[in-house]
């Protein structure tokens, strides 16, 4: 059958630059360069291409521009390019069309409308580069009270015994994406970053490579539908363990990895056959309920001797703050909420766009709901999808978080353009791919240094805002809603935000 | 010689076992609290004994889990939810029935059942065995694995319900119907819906199968690996191996390790 789709993206070269060095030719992953010998030309074929800027970026002259297709159908604000283009491949494979990433569209984030305050006269800001400043969180499940005793000649003691913490020198960790989905090399940059940063790297569902147990201190073990490499050394080998309900990007959802990626290695991590469908499927076939899932922490609990702190990660869905209630009754130290903006390795395009809602919103309704129910403190809450900013960061803690997940940010890091294409397995960029000729374009090395190098930014710019605050511990940011205002917000969305209206 | 052990308490009654001579001890599970019994479970792997016996067992959940060493344990009474989840290498012989979820996600070890089981026998599990005397629940085996050597096995004695086998990507199912009059016709729906890997041996006839699977006959090596497991079950149960292979079993297979593969447009 003859295609309809048009090719998303136009290849041009500059003859005069280019000096047929075949660099994008080895470069791109989809077979969009070619170099024809008889002719001494490089030619190109730009229906493949998927703008991931691989080529552009290593040409040594600069020579490549990758332009959106001129020829676009005519505009239309309901049948965009995107709705035929989607339209005709389905027509074309009878299939549901498949993208990564998080969703794409711009009206579901309130970040951009929540704006942050700032001292003046009334009270000093802080300068953090001279004076001391608290980014260190604790994640875990706080006590009701702390019990303390006066003894003789040691002072005073604490008698209350504390449920396990993780220790996070500041308040970002790094969100679960598979060994699959991504290579071994981005899993070791993770671990290395998240170490030196004195921070965490969440495994995703595919299970913990060997040669990453070194780094277990600063794992969360995941453990989702599919339960892949889920054995006790595993469970024993993170610093905590996270129950995977649901994803951002595809609520209500499971997952395939598709035989093709299921290479030797990652059949040995998952430890399923080489080649088959790793299916994740939609639900834990053990929680039907919340009863349910106070069976799966407790048996994990027990499976580690109550030295763990145990996460529950749900999509951020319309009744999140219910779900998160019963989430922490149930006995989790940590609520993880995944909003509609958080990203995959891949998911129906239809779910990711439509399915969900905005982290913002979840955030505030889940830290009020608990707060109401006086069990704010029995766990932390960690916000997740869509924070692409130390700002993001700072507003999502103003708004209930203990701590931040971010995936996207650490990838886009080492080299992740956001081209959306996860899914094919031939990340240019060496990054949600297994295949070991694009792999190796990660050096964990360099990368560990790009991730820390983000974190410390983040960490510093942070650190400015609340010093411009005056405030001096992230602990006073920390569901301190005050701290922000809303800007083109209608009443009803300030109230679930529960901010008050800019100049008010 | 006997010596009292007793564990630190966290709700109800303290937990106790007399530790005899021969590395084996004796708890009376009445009245605890299945936090304290499975620490006391902890401390007595720790200590290195061998035997556990644990009667007036009533709704305990996690009975073997996080016991690392080749504990044997007899169970009198009715084990709770999830018995032997992550279960790393102890053998648990239980006499009664058994609730849900037991050995889920099971990576090792043994548990064989004088009694009945609840929904979801060996969810997700990655190795061992498990053998049910009479009939189970829901659900039974749903998304078992295989890698290599690590093969899990669960025989059911009688008849297992809806989504048997489910998801399953690795591992031996055996269901016998043993406790089935006349013809034997297992009355479960969606067996094997989802099935992209493993093999299940039905003794007799299955209502309705999921379409990710094919009904064959047994190989010559199918026949050995039955004829194997069927006589371990009987040895446990002390009942007749040979008459029980004498009826036809079927064997179901996945379609394709790919099930899902032409589900997307690229
Ligand atoms: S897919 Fe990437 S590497 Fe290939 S031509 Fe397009 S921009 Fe260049
Ligand atoms: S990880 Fe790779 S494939 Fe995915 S969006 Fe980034 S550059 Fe594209």
């Amino acid at each position: 059958m003859k295609s309809y789709v048009c090719p998303e993206y136009i290849v041009e070269r500059d003859p005069d630059r280019c000096i047929r060095c075949k660099v994008c030719v080895n470069q791109c992953s989809y077979d969009t360069h070619c170099y024809d010998e008889e002719d001494d030309c490089m030619l190109s074929k730009s229906e493949n291409c998927v703008n991931c800027q691989r080529c552009a970026t290593f040409c040594p002259t600069q020579a490549i521009t990758i332009r959106p297709n001129p020829n676009h159908y005519r505009s239309n604000a309901n049948w965009t390019q995107e709705v035929l283009t989607g339209i005709k491949k389905q027509a074309e494979t009878g299939g549901v069309v498949l993208t990564g990433m998080g969703c794409d569209k711009p009206n579901l984030t309130y970040w951009d409308r929540l704006l942050i305050n700032a001292s003046q006269v009334t009270n000093p800001s802080i300068d953090p580069l001279r004076e001391p400043m608290e980014l260190r969180t604790y994640i875990g499940s706080k006590p009701d009270k702390l019990d303390l005793e006066t003894v003789k000649g040691d002072g005073i003691i604490l008698k209350t015994k504390l449920a396990p913490q993780l220790q996070l020198e500041t308040p970002i960790m790094f969100s679960a994406m598979s060994y699959g989905s991504i290579s071994i090399n981005v899993h070791k940059s993770l671990a290395r970053a998240a170490t030196e940063a004195g921070t965490f790297y969440n495994t995703g569902e595919g299970g913990l490579e060997k040669s990453l147990y070194k780094y277990g201190d600063h794992v969360i073990v995941q453990v989702a539908s599919g339960r892949f490499g889920v054995h006790p050394d595993y469970l024993d080998a993170g610093a905590a363990i996270e129950i995977k309900i649901g994803q951002g990007a595809k609520p209500g959802i499971g997952g395939h990895l598709p035989g093709e990626k299921v290479t030797e290695e990652i059949s040995k991590t998952r430890m399923i056959p080489l080649g088959t469908d790793a299916l994740s499927p939609a639900p834990q076939h053990d929680i039907y309920s919340i009863e349910d899932l106070r069976q799966l922490i407790y048996a994990l609990k027990e499976a580690t001797d109550y030295t763990k702190p145990v996460f529950v990660k749900i999509a951020a869905v319309h009744n999140a703050a219910a779900i998160a209630s019963g989430i922490v009754r149930a006995g989790a130290d940590a609520v993880v909420l995944d909003g509609i903006r958080g990203g995959t390795g891949a998911a129906p395009r239809i779910t990711r766009d439509n399915v969900g809602i905005p982290i913002e919103m979840a955030l505030a309704a889940v830290d009020q709901r608990l707060r109401d129910e006086g069990i704010r403190n029995k766990a932390s809450v960690i916000a997740a999808g869509g924070i692409k900013s130390s700002a993001d960061v700072l507003k999502a803690i103003a708004l209930g978080a203990d701590a931040c997940y971010i995936a996207t940010a650490a990838l886009v890091s080492l080299g992740c353009t956001v081209c959306q294409k996860c899914y094919t397995g031939k990340c240019p960029w060496g990054i949600a791919t297994t295949d070991l000729w694009l792999t190796k374009r990660i050096n964990p090395d360099i990368g560990a240094k790009r991730l820390a190098g983000l974190l410390r930014g983040w960490s510093l710019e942070i650190m400015e805002m609340m010093g411009g605050m005056g405030i001096n511990a992230i602990e006073s940011v920390r569901g301190n809603r005050l701290v922000l205002r809303g800007v083109g917000l209608t009443d009803k969305e300030l109230e679930i935000l529960g901010v008050r209206m800019v100049g008010d | 010689m006997t010596r009292k052990m007793v564990t630190t308490c966290e709700k109800g009654k303290l937990a106790e076992s007399l530790i005899r001579k021969d590395k084996s001890a004796l708890i009376d599970a009445t009245g605890i609290y299945y936090r304290d019994l499975n620490s006391l479970l902890r401390s007595l792997d720790s200590e290195g004994i061998e035997k556990i016996q644990i009667c007036n067992v009533y709704g305990q959940r996690y009975i073997g889990t996080n016991l690392d060493n080749h504990l044997r344990i007899d169970i009198y009474g009715t084990p709770g939810n999830d018995l032997g989840a992550f279960m790393n290498g102890a053998n648990i012989t239980v006499h009664g029935n058994v609730q849900d979820a037991c050995g889920n996600t099971m990576d090792h070890g043994q548990i064989v059942v004088h009694g009945r089981a609840g929904d979801l026998v060996g969810h997700s599990m990655r190795g061992g065995k498990i053998f049910i005397r009479d009939d189970a629940g829901y659900r039974v085996g749903i998304h078992m694995k295989e890698y290599v050597s690590k093969r899990p096995i669960i025989v059911i004695g009688g008849t297992a319900q809806d989504f048997l086998g489910e998801y399953m990507a690795g591992g031996v199912l055996v269901v016998l119907g043993l406790n089935m009059k006349g013809e034997i016709r297992h009355n479960a729906r969606f067996v094997g819906t989802g099935m992209h890997g493993g093999k299940m041996f039905i003794r007799g006839e299955v209502r309705h199968v999921g379409e990710e699977v094919t009904i064959t006959d047994l190989t010559e090596e199918d026949t050995l690996l039955l004829k194997g497991l069927v006589e371990e079950f009987c040895g446990y149960y002390d009942l007749d191996a040979e008459k029980i292979l004498e009826n036809k079993f079927n064997k179901l297979i996945p379609v394709s390790s790919r099930p899902y593969g032409n589900l997307y447009a690229y």
